[in-house]
């Protein structure tokens, strides 16, 4: 009998693609975490399987109170992120703001800027010999301190309410006027109009902005760091258990981990339960008109929005100014010149080439796996599409000392051993900053008509031929924008790489870190703004390749 | 070199559901045939079948003596026009049009005047260096036209290419397409739901319904013996009238509400229930036969469009053209209807199985 059956099957480039991804993945990012799962389960203090380790966490005062500092943190920055953020989106996206896409990028940029430079330069400030201290002191006043709880809170704030500034803009955009319009037609007062129409609608978006808030506070290690003075949240507590264990065995900074990985994921989960289930924004036909203010009540409504951005973007002036300057090792100002990047130049040479030629070997198998992993996504759905699309996904809610922690543990012992290679700071830029890359992609392919890809092959190019010439070439943009916040963002990087330099593979951030610690100001100050300024030009050619629409969230 | 395509037992699921149920069609060399059918009933889906973009399930394919089924679809040699264009964006209008004539290896020195001259057939020369955002629908529309076809394929397909296009824009691209397929002789398969442009455009039409077909004919065989009610429905307007049907001897006795009787030509024997249908023209006004009144009419010019109430309730459409008759029914006037025994459809009543001839 002649067989019914069609096409017959055969492994494709496809196909072969996801078992590396999946193959890779596992490797580096499953694996490791899983050593770390089963180091949390044992202690050096019993014998065997236990959970030694989580009772003690959660009896200790020393342990439960990092959770307690960490919730506190969180929650508070998300609180007063939201009271920023949420009036200067709907202002900016209302009113007739003067500079307003200026501010706009000013905005992004200090979320994109270093988080623990924020930390740094506002102990330039504030802190002990700092600027403005010495300022208030001659006034015999005491300045707030920077130091602690309220230091922290402040310094996250500035950092990261430009998040909620973006969620909530993005859907204000996207709220057609019309809605607003047939409410005001039915005889609602404009402030019953924003609490009964505009707010529910961009509420789920404001709630996104919120968990991206918090899941950063939680993550962050660099800014409680150097702030901390005692006041230690979860992050930091596993650093300092990490750098107290043994490098083989480290139980207690695993459990550590685990308990803050659980934290993430159960925002994660409320995310996928609650907000996303309610998300109500439309792509809008006619986006909502801005209201022309005039005299007094622009510069009012103005006013306090320019002050926000200029101190959220502060820590960027006075690193830059701070670079120039040479002091003493009492802090005496010695002159004004270049000699702190002569500095860093003869004694960190090896910090910026590191810095530099990681993050661009790394962005390279970004923007590859980028590319293949987001036509994957969008194009090959199914259960390995699904499979990928968590593990891909699934680095944003580990923080990056975690990270660090799982890939030593993981690859410190034979057949694999990478611990203080260059190779385990690449693997760990492109596995954290992949998704970047991935979610820019996969949205921008999410607009491509497939059609387009069928006429390549109708016409007699092989899907393969399809892919690399019209596919993946139509892609770039996406593929790009993404790249250059996955490339900002590894050069940037902190929390993983504490963990993982070793003396030839130490970077910039690194050498800041210790030169802070060393409060060395000057070579810190010169560092820093080697990245700030890094990054600065990298968000200029996106802003100016897109024109202006790069998406960050 | 233009082909024929034959499809025998075609069957696709999506998971458990079926969209094409043993789909057999014999389209000839050069033919211009249209898959036509309301929405959802597969055509799309037959059509990427054939393209080589959805995965068979049973059936064989071929392309004259050809077997396609495992031919990859970049290798079947179609030329394709997609419902919204799909021109590659990044690419100017020359060299979407150059695209599968690079692909195919055609001397460079071949490609510039083969170009020009698609570009020239559909008119759009002067639109040459453009980007495709800078072309309107119907100037995109014929960019996708001449890039199927200026790689000379065996065969060409279109899934509904006109549906983006204003009223006028679609009639006038229609006759562009059809003249174009008639001086090319590709075998054309063309997919629309839209009933006017396909007994408009084709040779031949199948008419499709949930993933069967109803019927392949020409467009006069369609609208004149539709072979099933679905048929006489979807196409063109159809009054459904119930009857008794008493067929022996290649003649029908048929009995409508014991008040009108007739005899039509009939295909085979049969006695029971039936269904009759008529067109509107075939009814007219006569001093005896089913009772009725005028409840509306509606004057269009070459003809008048009445909707009668028949004694027993049911509405009918009945059209009489200007130049037949000199004066209009008013409303409410008691009339007598009729029609032409030899040009109504009979059908069986249960099955809808064809009775007359
Ligand atoms: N990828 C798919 N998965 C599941 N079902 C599908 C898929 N594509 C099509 N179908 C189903 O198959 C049936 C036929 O779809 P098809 O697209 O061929 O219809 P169509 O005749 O082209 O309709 P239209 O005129 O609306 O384009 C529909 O019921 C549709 O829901
Ligand atoms: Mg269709």
């Amino acid at each position: 009998m002649k067989t019914k059956l069609g096409s017959r099957w055969r492994p494709d480039f496809w196909f072969f693609a996801k078992i590396i991804v999946i193959v890779a993945m596992c490797l580096f990012i499953v694996y490791p975490f899983y050593t770390i799962l089963t180091k949390s389960v044992f202690s050096n203090k019993v014998e065997g399987l236990t959970l030694y380790n989580f009772i003690r966490f959660f009896t200790k005062p020393y342990y439960y109170q990092t959770l307690i500092r960490s919730m506190v943190v969180c929650f508070a920055t998300v609180f007063t992120t939201t009271l920023i953020g949420v009036p200067i989106a709907y202002l900016m996206t209302r009113y007739n703001i003067p500079g307003k896409k200026i501010l706009h990028i000013f905005i992004i940029m200090s979320l994109m800027s270093p988080p623990f430079i924020g930390a740094y330069s506002w102990i330039i400030l504030l802190g002990r010999n700092g600027l403005l201290a010495k300022l208030f002191a001659t006034f015999d006043a005491t300045a707030p301190t920077i130091y602690g709880r309220g230091g922290i809170i402040f310094v996250f704030t500035l950092h990261l309410f430009p998040y909620i500034y973006l969620y909530t803009s993005g859907a204000m955009n996207s709220i057609d006027s019309s809605l607003e319009e047939a409410a005001e037609n039915l005889g609602m007062s404009k402030l019953r109009r924003i609490w009964t129409i505009t707010l529910p609608v961009i509420l789920p978006s404001i709630l996104a902005g919120c968990i991206m808030v918090f899941m950063t506070c939680l993550a962050d290690f660099g800014t409680p760091m150097l702030l901390g003075e005692g006041y230690t949240v979860l992050p930091v507590l596993v650093y300092n258990e990490y750098m107290s264990e043994s490098a083989v065995n480290p139980y207690m900074a695993s459990t550590l981990s685990v308990i803050i990985v659980s934290c993430s994921l159960l925002m994660l989960t409320f995310q996928k339960l609650v907000v996303d289930k309610r998300n109500y924004t439309m792509s809008s036909m006619r986006p909502p008109q801005e209201t022309q203010l005039h005299g007094w009540r622009r510069f009012a409504v103005s006013a306090p929005i320019f002050l926000v951005v200029f101190v959220a973007f502060l820590p960027q002036i006075v690193v830059v100014c701070q670079s120039f300057v040479e002091r003493s090792f009492s802090g005496m100002v010695k002159g004004i010149n270049l000699n702190n990047y002569r500095a860093i130049l003869s004694r960190l040479g090896t910090n910026i080439r590191n810095t530099y030629v990681f993050s661009l070997i790394a962005i390279v198998f970004i923007i590859i796996l980028g590319i293949i992993v987001s036509y994957i996504l969008v194009r090959k759905k199914g259960k390995v599409a699904n499979i990928i699309d968590t593990l891909v996904m699934f680095p944003f809610v580990i923080p990056g000392s975690v990270l660090g922690i799982g890939l030593i543990v993981a690859f410190n012992r034979k057949p694999l051993i990478l611990v203080g290679t260059a190779a385990i700071m690449i693997i760990s830029y492109v596995i954290r900053k992949l998704p970047y890359t991935v979610r820019s992609g996969s949205a921008f392919l999410y607009q491509m008509d497939p059609s387009i890809e069928e006429a390549s092959i109708n016409l007699g190019v092989s899907p393969m031929k399809t892919f690399f010439t019209v596919t993946a070439r139509m892609m770039l943009p996406g593929i790009m924008s993404g790249a250059v916040l996955s490339w900002i963002t590894c050069i940037n990087e902190l929390s993983s790489s504490i963990m993982l330099y070793s003396g030839k593979t130490s970077t910039i951030a690194v050498a800041i870190y210790q030169e802070v610690v060393r409060m060395s100001d000057g070579t810190a100050a010169a560092l820093a703004t080697i990245l700030t300024v890094t990054t600065i030009i990298s968000l200029l050619i996106v802003f100016r390749a897109t024109k202006g629409k790069v998406k960050i969230v | 070199m233009s082909n024929a395509v034959i499809i025998k037992d075609a069957v696709k699921r999506y998971g458990d559901f079926t969209a094409l149920c043993g789909v057999s069609l014999d389209i000839r060399e050069g033919e211009f045939f249209t898959l036509l059918g309301p929405s959802g009933c597969g055509k799309t889906t037959l059509l990427r079948m054939i393209a080589g973009f959805n995965s068979i399930e049973g059936g064989d394919f071929y392309f004259g003596e050809k077997r396609i089924n495992d031919v990859p679809a970049h290798k079947r040699d179609i030329g394709m026009v997609f419902q919204n264009y799909a021109i590659f964006p990044h690419l100017t209008v020359r060299e979407n049009v150059a695209y599968g004539l690079k692909a195919r290896k055609v001397p460079k020195a071949q490609i510039g005047p083969k170009v020009d001259e698609a570009l020239e057939l559909v008119q759009i020369s002067h639109l040459a260096d453009r980007k495709p955002n800078e072309l309107s629908g119907g100037q995109q529309q014929r960019v996708a036209l001449a890039r199927a076809f200026v790689i000379e394929p065996s065969v060409l397909l279109m899934d509904e290419p006109l549906s983006n296009l204003d009223a006028k824009l679609r009639v006038q691209m229609r006759s562009v397409i059809k003249k174009l397929q008639r001086r090319l002789g590709i075998t054309t398969i063309y997919v629309t739901h839209d009933q006017e442009e396909a007994l408009a455009i084709s040779d031949r039409i199948a008419v499709m319904k949930d993933g069967h077909i109803m019927q392949i004919g020409t467009p006069n065989e369609i609208y004149a013996k539709p072979q099933n009610p679905f048929v006489a429905g979807f196409i063109g307007v159809s009054n459904f009238l119930d009857c008794d049907v008493k067929a022996a001897g290649g003649k029908a006795k048929v009995t409508i509400q014991n008040e009108l009787s007739i005899e039509v030509p009939a295909c085979r024997d049969y006695e029971g229930k039936g269904s009759l249908s008529a067109r509107p023209e075939q009814l007219f006004f006569a001093e005896e036969g089913m009772p009725g009144t005028v409840l509306f009419s509606t004057f269009l010019g070459d003809f008048i469009e009445y909707e009668v109430q028949l004694d027993n309730g049911q509405s009918l459409i009945v059209n009489e053209y200007t130049k037949d008759t000199s004066d209009v029914h008013p409303d409410g006037e008691k009339v007598h209807l009729r029609f032409d025994p030899l040009r109504v459809s009979l059908y069986e009543a249960g099955s809808g199985e064809v009775l007359s001839l």
